[in-house]
């Protein structure tokens, strides 16, 4: 890995929702990093990772492969994982962890992967974009960039499920008491609101949204509200998959329920863009279901 | 085939270990994953209750209740459970086992055929490829979706698994068996 210099180099795994619904997300988190001298590096090949409540709970002995192919090829690459949606972190670094921690799983694994082929060695990291920010670029770096900040903005922090857990997996503290989103919010001069749902699902997860998208898009409905009714302004968020149920998924739900909201979401590094003088357009948000108030984009 | 419980552990065992699979029968029946599940408040699943009919063996009551697939594996649970329970991966374990035995609706084998089709469960279509060129990227990203030989890797994973049988995919129309004829297996 070249660390040296002050570049750093990942291999981005997209994904299916970032590049095939919200190229926005792909768009800004590329920039963004490039501003701090971080290449993303296309991985060629790659396939969806596959989702893990959704191929993960219908068959384990197949999304497993899966998800060990599109390692392989960062490790092809000789660089770490850089990914911009839960799932995808959720499947490669819960493969990651399995395979390493089992050899004889790991055997049976190659031998598919060997059909055509590939290997899965161990050698790559899976690393979330919020985490590079943070803990790579960090909170000074990041707050020397910020142009245009979001001074008197409400912002309503959501994590999604699979970035926190399990804790045992993902290794970034408590899942009940978070705060790498915080910090990435209030570095920008936003202000972090509590609400009653923070912790929430989006209700999108495990094949749930597929198996009774109205029941799921009622979950996403009281998490709205509660974040809406602590007077925020918009959801700041780290996952693309969690993206199309919130945004999108607002549509549906007013479709549905015969309601009419309108509540702007935006990914990690979407907001943080805006923040650092991108426009709307470069951040795909107005590409996007939900609009943008007047407030973020002054 | 032995009681649901010994199949997880078979099962289950094989990709996490049996000890992970054997913390359902540490399971003292508190409620507390019930108690912070977002899924038990707003529908009839209940996660106790689950655990319950899977150490009492009701093999068919489970795989016929549509509450099965409910829980979005947000972990919760997982986090909660004060004797340590594996909770959502003896959710997903206990899915898995009845998607063998055919309890699979047809939304959720149809993302399978997206992915044997595309590689992707989400896949780009044209409108999409008009969404990448419009914040200045390249209509169609180099994934699996784009190149041939890559997407005949996955489908080698799939055929190797025996995904495709599991979901009565056919490889002539590319879909699910049937559905050409508009028929819903």
């Amino acid at each position: 890995m070249s660390e040296e210099e002050g570049t750093k180099e990942y291999a981005y795994f997209l994904g299916c929702i970032t590049p095939n619904r919200y190229p926005g997300i792909e768009a800004a988190t590329k920039r963004i990093l490039k501003e701090f001298g971080i290449e993303t590096k296309e991985m060629m090949g790659a396939s969806c990772c596959p989702a893990p409540g959704v191929f993960g709970s219908f068959d384990m002995h197949t999304w497993l492969p899966v998800a060990a192919r599109n390692l392989a090829i960062a490790e092809e690459m000789d660089l770490d994982i850089v990914v911009t949606c839960n799932g995808c972190y959720g499947s490669l670094q819960e493969a990651d962890h399995l395979l390493k921690g089992n050899p004889k799983l790991k055997e049976k694994t190659n031998e598919i992967l060997g059909k055509f082929g590939r290997e899965f060695k161990g050698t790559t990291k899976v690393n979330h974009s919020i985490v590079v920010l943070h803990d790579v670029i960090g909170l000074d770096r990041l707050k020397e960039k910020i142009t245009k900040p979001m001074n008197g903005v409400n912002v309503a922090v959501h994590y999604g499920c699979h970035f926190l857990k399990p804790r045992e997996v993902r290794g970034h503290g408590s899942s009940e008491t978070p705060y790498i989103l915080e910090d990435l919010v209030k570095v920008t001069g936003a202000k972090d609101v509590d609400y009653k749902d923070k912790l929430m699902c989006c209700g999108a997860g495990g094949g749930n949204r597929t198996a009774d998208s109205v029941q799921s898009l009622e979950w996403m409905r009281q998490k709205l509200v509660s974040a809406i009714e602590e007077g925020c302004d918009c959801m700041v968020h780290p996952c693309a998959f969690c993206h199309l149920q919130l945004d999108r998924g607002q549509a549906e739900m007013n479709k549905a329920f015969g309601t009419d909201y309108n509540f702007p979401i935006l990914f990690a590094t979407q907001f943080l863009g805006l923040a650092m003088g991108l426009s709307e357009k470069e951040c795909g948000l107005d590409i996007q279901t939900t609009t943008m108030p007047e407030k973020l984009l002054k | 085939m032995g009681t649901l419980y010994e199949d997880m552990v078979a099962y289950g065992g094989e990709v996490f270990g049996k000890e992970h699979m054997e913390t359902l029968r540490e399971c003292v029946q508190c409620g507390k994953c019930t108690g912070g599940c977002p899924s038990g408040r707003n529908t009839a699943f209940r996660t106790r209750k689950l655990f319950q009919m899977a150490l009492t063996d009701m093999r068919e009551e489970i795989f016929n209740s549509p509450e099965l697939w409910f829980c979005s594996t947000c972990y919760t649970c997982y986090e909660r459970c004060p004797k340590g329970v594996k909770t959502t991966d003896l959710i997903r374990t206990i899915r898995n086992l009845a998607a063998k035995e055919g309890h699979m609706s047809v939304p959720h084998r149809m993302i399978g055929v997206y992915v044997l089709k595309t590689s992707h469960a989400v896949p780009l279509g044209p409108a999409q490829m008009e969404l990448r060129k419009a914040v200045g990227l390249d209509e169609m990203a180099p994934t699996a979706q784009k190149y041939k030989d890559q997407l005949e890797q996955v489908q080698t994973i799939f055929k190797t698994t025996g995904y495709d049988a599991m979901i009565d995919f056919d490889w002539d129309t590319m879909n699910l068996k049937g559905m050409d004829k508009g028929g819903k297996k």
